[in-house]
């Protein structure tokens, strides 16, 4: 096992049961990423990338397999342990932002400090400089609903960011966005890759965005398959 | 300690929501503590009553009378301290509405009988030497505005003078008060003689008596000996505590205490549907926002506790809020010109409300918060 790699995924297997149907989604998967990697992931509707990025998380675990992160098994951590290893390495980005509505933008990126020991002082500081970072500070007392989807999006990366993880997903990111705020959140993911050393894994339906990452894999039915990307 | 904060965003987020389940919560322990502030009131009758105290009364009912003779008799009996006896006068005070309790009673013993009635020594003596004095509580007093000192008419609905008239003069001797808060003081008391030698029914019977024995220990051998006087007498006595009968009495009017009980359990019953179906409705209504907490690492026990946190502070508001009215409500009806039990809205109701208010805020909480629990990530997020 190379230092350079954060995550190992082992011969996974994913099956839902639903009554009397199996449904395989993935059999015998392996895969790695390297720290510090911008990975997206492309594939038709309902091959697998969401279910993936999940297990990546520690939102879902395989049916069989291992999954390791930097060099230890997340795959038998009990729920508990789960949630407190999300919160310390992973940050989230999703498709429609999912802030909390009766929270102002401040207040949803303290959110994953309320996991720490920081005190008030301190979060209220790396709240700053994460909204900093995305561009928001004039707006940290506006509420959602009161932000375009750019903005809402750019909270949400500062959620995910603010308590400093090493890896961010991100399923589909741009998924509901124009394309000129698209390629604003793009890069600002590219910068938070570059400069910061963020590993991030990006589920995209948009070959646009797949540029903007280092490499890109392609899922089908549950595989990896190599595919030409179209100009 | 740090969720506070969004506990509050959440119980906030819906206004309206907030307002009707904490209206609907503060109805509910407002009724819970004004019904609570009657019962323990009627029951202070009972609890008040002395332990070395009996009534005597006709063994048929009690408003049947005795001889005047018993009394002393009834004073001639070992371990009996003092005895007085009354008669019910049916008094009212200028229109026939305004009836209240008022005996004819023996001076002498009287206040050494029910000594929980105080006035000082200096009127006690003024009282025994006026023949037409009466003494008068002092919530019936401030109700009809009588002052020491002046003479009053007062009506009788079942007795008569020997020239016609209902109406008899008194002198107000003396305004006594309580020696507990919820001591009666709502009744008045007058000479026997003046109300035998004035009132024409023929005389020298009186309703029952009043005794104070040497000890509540000795009580069960006094009842006997009392008894046994006037067995096959043509009046029969049937002495009992007053504790019992003070019991005895309250019943008559019905079960009081299970009218309450009823009603302060259909209100708790109509908030729990209430506020429990709203709880379940707004933590449904935040399954994707549950999802995306869990998501972040706040843990399934965390977001429990956050639900349930929130369904006790809307319990906890309505229900303070709603005893801090019902104590507003019993010093309005204290106030009021009627007549009635001095309610006291005490530290046991308090004590009691907050009880009902984590029992409540529990059970309406439990099911949401067992549900934000259980809720799993992947159908949370996948629900939109
Ligand atoms: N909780 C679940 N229960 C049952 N089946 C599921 C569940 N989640 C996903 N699946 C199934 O697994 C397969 C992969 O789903 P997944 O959501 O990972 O696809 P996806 O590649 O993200 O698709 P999309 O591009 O539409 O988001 C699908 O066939 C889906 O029906
Ligand atoms: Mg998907």
């Amino acid at each position: 096992m190379s230092d350079d790699i954060l995550f190992d995924l082992r011969g996974i297997s994913k099956k839902f049961v639903k009554g009397n149907d199996t449904i395989t989604v993935f059999e015998n998967l392996d895969m790695s990423i390297a720290r510090g990697d911008f990975l997206a992931i492309m594939g038709p509707s309902g091959s697998g990338k969401t279910t993936l990025l999940n297990m990546l998380g520690g939102v879902d675990q395989p049916t069989s397999g291992e999954v390791v992160f930097d060099g230890k098994r997340v795959d038998t951590l009990s729920e508990n342990q789960l949630a407190a290893w999300r919160a310390n390495n992973v940050g989230f980005i999703f498709q429609f932002y999912n802030l909390m509505p009766m929270l102002n933008a401040e207040r949803n990126v303290e959110l994953p400090l309320l996991l720490t020991r920081l005190g008030r002082g301190q979060r209220k500081k790396n709240v700053a400089a994460a909204l900093e970072l995305v561009s928001l500070s004039d707006r940290a007392k506006h509420m959602p609903k009161e932000l375009s989807g750019g903005q809402q999006q750019r909270v949400a990366i500062a959620r995910a960011l603010v308590s400093d993880p090493k890896l961010l997903l991100c399923d589909e990111p741009t998924g509901d966005l124009d394309r000129q705020t698209a390629d604003e959140i793009l890069e600002m993911l590219t910068l938070l890759n570059r400069d910061y050393g963020k590993t991030i894994i990006m589920v995209t339906h948009d070959p646009e965005a797949a540029k903007y990452a280092k490499r890109t894999v392609h899922l089908d039915k549950g595989e990896f398959v190599a595919k030409e990307l179209a100009a | 300690m740090k969720d506070v904060y969004l506990i509050l965003k959440n119980l906030t987020r819906k206004p309206l929501r907030l307002f009707l389940t904490v209206f609907a919560t503060f109805i509910a322990f407002m009724i819970f503590g004004t019904l609570t502030a009657f019962q323990q009131a009627f029951d202070a009758g009972v609890d008040l009553a002395a332990d070395d105290r009996l009534v005597v009364v006709n063994k048929i009912n009690f408003t049947q009378t005795l001889p005047i003779a018993y009394v002393n008799r009834v004073r001639a009996v070992e371990d009996v301290v003092a005895v007085t006896h009354l008669n019910w006068f049916g008094g009212y005070y200028q229109e026939p509405r305004a009836q209240f309790a008022m005996f004819a009673v023996d001076a002498e013993n009287f206040l050494t009988v029910y000594d929980e009635l105080v006035i000082t020594d200096a009127e006690r003596a003024a009282w025994i030497a006026n023949r037409q004095g009466l003494i008068a509580g002092k919530s019936i007093a401030e109700s009809f505005g009588w002052q020491a000192g002046e003479r009053i008419p007062v009506n009788s609905n079942i007795f008569s003078q020997r020239d016609g008239r209902t109406d008899w003069d008194f002198d107000v001797v003396a305004i006594y008060e309580g020696a507990d808060p919820q001591t009666d003081t709502n009744s008045v008391y007058f000479h026997y003689e003046y109300f035998n030698e004035t009132q024409s029914f023929g005389g020298d019977f009186i309703g029952f008596m009043g005794v104070r024995t040497t000890d509540p220990e000795r009580n069960e051998a006094v009842i006997a000996a009392i008894d046994d006087l006037f067995a096959n007498s043509p009046a029969e006595t049937e002495t009992v505590p007053e504790k019992a009968f003070n019991k005895a009495f309250i019943e008559q009017i019905g079960n009081l205490s299970l009218i309450l009980t009823s009603v302060v359990l259909a209100a708790f019953f109509v908030i729990l549907v209430i506020v429990g179906n709203s709880m379940i409705l707004s933590i449904r209504e935040r399954t994707r926002e549950i999802g995306v907490m869990k998501t972040l690492g706040f843990t399934s026990g965390r977001i429990f506790r956050m639900v349930l946190v929130e369904s006790l502070l809307i319990a906890l508001i309505g229900g303070m809020l709603g005893v801090a009215a019902a104590g507003l409500m019993v010093s309005l009806v204290n106030q009021a010109p009627i007549q009635l039990p001095v309610l006291v809205l005490g530290g046991s109701v308090w004590t009691q409300a907050l009880l009902y208010v984590a029992v409540l805020g529990f059970i309406t909480g439990i099911v949401p918060a067992m549900n934000a629990l259980r809720l799993n990530i992947i159908t949370a997020l996948s629900r939109s």
